[in-house]
């Protein structure tokens, strides 16, 4: 490694750095980007000189960096805000196949009996991207919803993942220390693969964001590891701090969601639910209220203080301008209107603040959990649009149920309690919601924009 | 352990203690923003991928680079430009004043 070399990476590891640390505040989170972004590009400009390209290498890489920057371009532009989780996890699994294969190129060059400080990151990095490349694409799968989003699980479905499990780490011994032939490792990609399926497979859409992060975190550890293969310092460092960061963000989205990591993993969430779900099987009888826009136009415009809970629902029938409008013509009425986020609104933690934040509703007025929760006795109106699983009162009171002891907003503390919902469906997590049978609660069946625009309408004439 | 293996070691064990250590503040409103920057920031893969297929040769290591260096790219672009996307909404939040709530 020159000198140039090492003092553009360590440029590049200040910069990835810094960049981390103005992402984490509102303020400076935009040039924390820019930050993270310019320590790339010096980063790869000042690997280039070094390298002795054939004539083949240099079209391989003008090509690959052509037609990989298009459709990252294209794909990251296009991308509805609805669906960035999904398109985070696409990008997320195609680093993790990158790294794998730069393992196996090393590991093919040093040939039989590679030395085993080359070998060992070269596997290690071989399985992780494995897995995190198929894992990844499971989850896009799982919510762009092609197919199931719901748990897919079968008996005995823990121990075929840890004889799967087994049998890579049995393979890796091999490839280690018996191994000579360079091909071994393709028995041991597949096999990561299939866990990497399988791994996901038993896991439900709401916790995708969870598993989108921890597989992050697995891409940053094959990065690394393929940086340990060869010798790059840019490569360890960055992947390395994106696995300890992606850790810690792993953990932090599942303590949001007031579940363990594990629980989240391995509890195949919603399949609990056939017990509670089925035992109320006669809910369907129960009556619930229903009004028209004009009653709840006059509800509303009535009130001083609104606080709206919005939902999946919401960014789904793209209707954040339409939630706005309401919001600010209320306003115009003296009416007190502040928005309840959630911390696992929307599909990913942080998704609902973006997709407002897109819709200009001002920042001031959207306030996380723990500063609204003792607010909501208080209002007179939670108008719960599109949201269902984090306002349903069973996590506090039925210890049986599957979401028992995730935070929720105390929509139900509300003098009345507005639903926006397309039908009496259950949300997200599968499970039936005590609140919307509740006295205080009024529904407004339709699409939440539809919904909102009528509700609009109806507040200006009143 | 040669030398050079135990500075990438220190490196790395470092770089575990900084990672999280510069997200450990982070509102819950810039998770989905963090998550997808970090996204971005290990594209850096682009390099190894670059670095393989700079030597490419024959036509398993063209086809392993390309494909290496197609992924690496679309990671390290993609990952950037969508949290740009996130992250721009963001901006000028003081602007907008609240219309007087009272």
């Amino acid at each position: 490694m020159t000198l140039v070399i090492a003092i553009a990476y360590l440029v590049a590891a200040v910069l990835f750095i810094l960049g981390l640390k103005q992402l984490s505040s509102p303020k400076g989170a935009r040039n924390g980007n820019f930050t993270a972004a310019a320590g790339m590009v010096i980063a790869i400009v000042a690997t280039l000189p070094l390298l002795h390209f054939t004539t083949a290498g240099l079209i391989v890489i003008v090509v690959g960096v052509v037609i990989g920057g298009g459709v990252g371009t294209v794909g990251a532009r296009m991308v509805k805000m609805t669906a960035i989780p999904q398109m985070v996890a696409l990008f997320n699994g195609v680093g993790g196949g990158a790294a794998a294969l730069v393992a196996v190129s090393e590991l093919l060059r040093f040939g039989d009996h590679p030395p085993f400080a080359e070998a060992f990151p070269s596997v290690f990095s071989i399985v992780i991207g494995s897995i995190s490349f198929a894992g990844s694409m499971i989850a896009f799968a799982k919510l762009q919803e092609l197919m199931t989003g719901t748990p897919i699980t079968y008996p005995g479905q823990q121990l075929v993942n840890g004889l799967i499990a087994a049998a890579i780490l049995g393979f890796v011994v091999a490839v280690l220390a018996i191994a000579s032939i360079p091909f071994s490792f393709i028995g041991l990609m597949v096999l990561a693969l299939v866990l990497g399926v399988a791994f996901v497979l038993p896991i439900g859409g709401a916790d995708m964001p969870v598993v989108i992060s921890l597989l992050n975190a697995f891409t940053g550890l094959a990065v690394a590891a393929s940086g340990f293969t060869l010798n790059n310092f840019a490569l360890i460092v960055a992947g390395t701090l994106v696995g300890a960061s992606g850790s810690l963000l792993t953990k932090l989205m599942s303590d949001a969601m007031g579940r363990s990591l594990g629980n989240v993993l391995f509890g195949a969430f919603g399949q609990v639910k056939t017990g509670p779900a089925a035992a109320a099987g006669g809910k369907e009888t129960r009556s619930v209220r229903s009004a028209s826009a004009e009653d709840l136009a006059t509800l509303l415009a009535y009130s001083r203080r609104v606080i709206i809970v919005p939902g999946y629902g919401l960014a789904v029938a793209q209707a954040q301008h339409a939630v706005r409008d309401l919001a600010e013509l209320l306003e115009k009425r003296g009416v007190e209107v502040n928005y309840a986020i959630h911390p696992v609104a929307g599909r990913m933690p942080g998704h609902m603040n973006v997709l407002l934040a897109e819709a200009n509703v001002p920042y001031e007025q959207l306030k996380e959990m723990d500063e609204i929760n003792g607010e909501f006795k208080d209002a007179d109106v939670a108008l719960v649009v599109g949201a269902n699983d984090v306002v349903n009162p069973a996590a506090r009171s039925s210890p049986g149920s599957p979401i028992f002891g995730m935070p929720i907003l105390n929509a139900d503390q509300a003098k009345n309690i507005v639903f926006m919902k397309r039908s009496m469906r259950p949300g997200f997590a599968g499970i039936d919601n005590d609140l919307l049978y509740d006295p205080k609660t009024i529904m407004f069946f339709g699409d939440a924009k539809d919904s909102l625009t009528k509700l609009v309408n109806a507040v200006k004439a009143a | 352990m040669n030398n050079e293996l135990l500075n990438e070691f220190t490196f790395f064990v470092l770089a575990i203690f900084v990672g999280i250590e510069v997200i450990s503040k982070v509102p819950t409103i810039l998770h989905t923003p963090l998550m997808s920057g970090t996204n971005a920031i290990h594209g850096i893969i682009v390099i190894g991928a670059i670095v393989i297929a700079a030597g490419a040769n024959s036509p398993l290591t063209i086809a392993l680079g390309l494909v290496a260096v197609i992924l690496a790219t679309t990671n390290v672009v993609g990952g950037f430009v969508v949290t740009d996307r996130m992250l721009e909404m963001f901006k000028g939040r003081q602007a907008p004043k609240t219309p007087a709530a009272k």
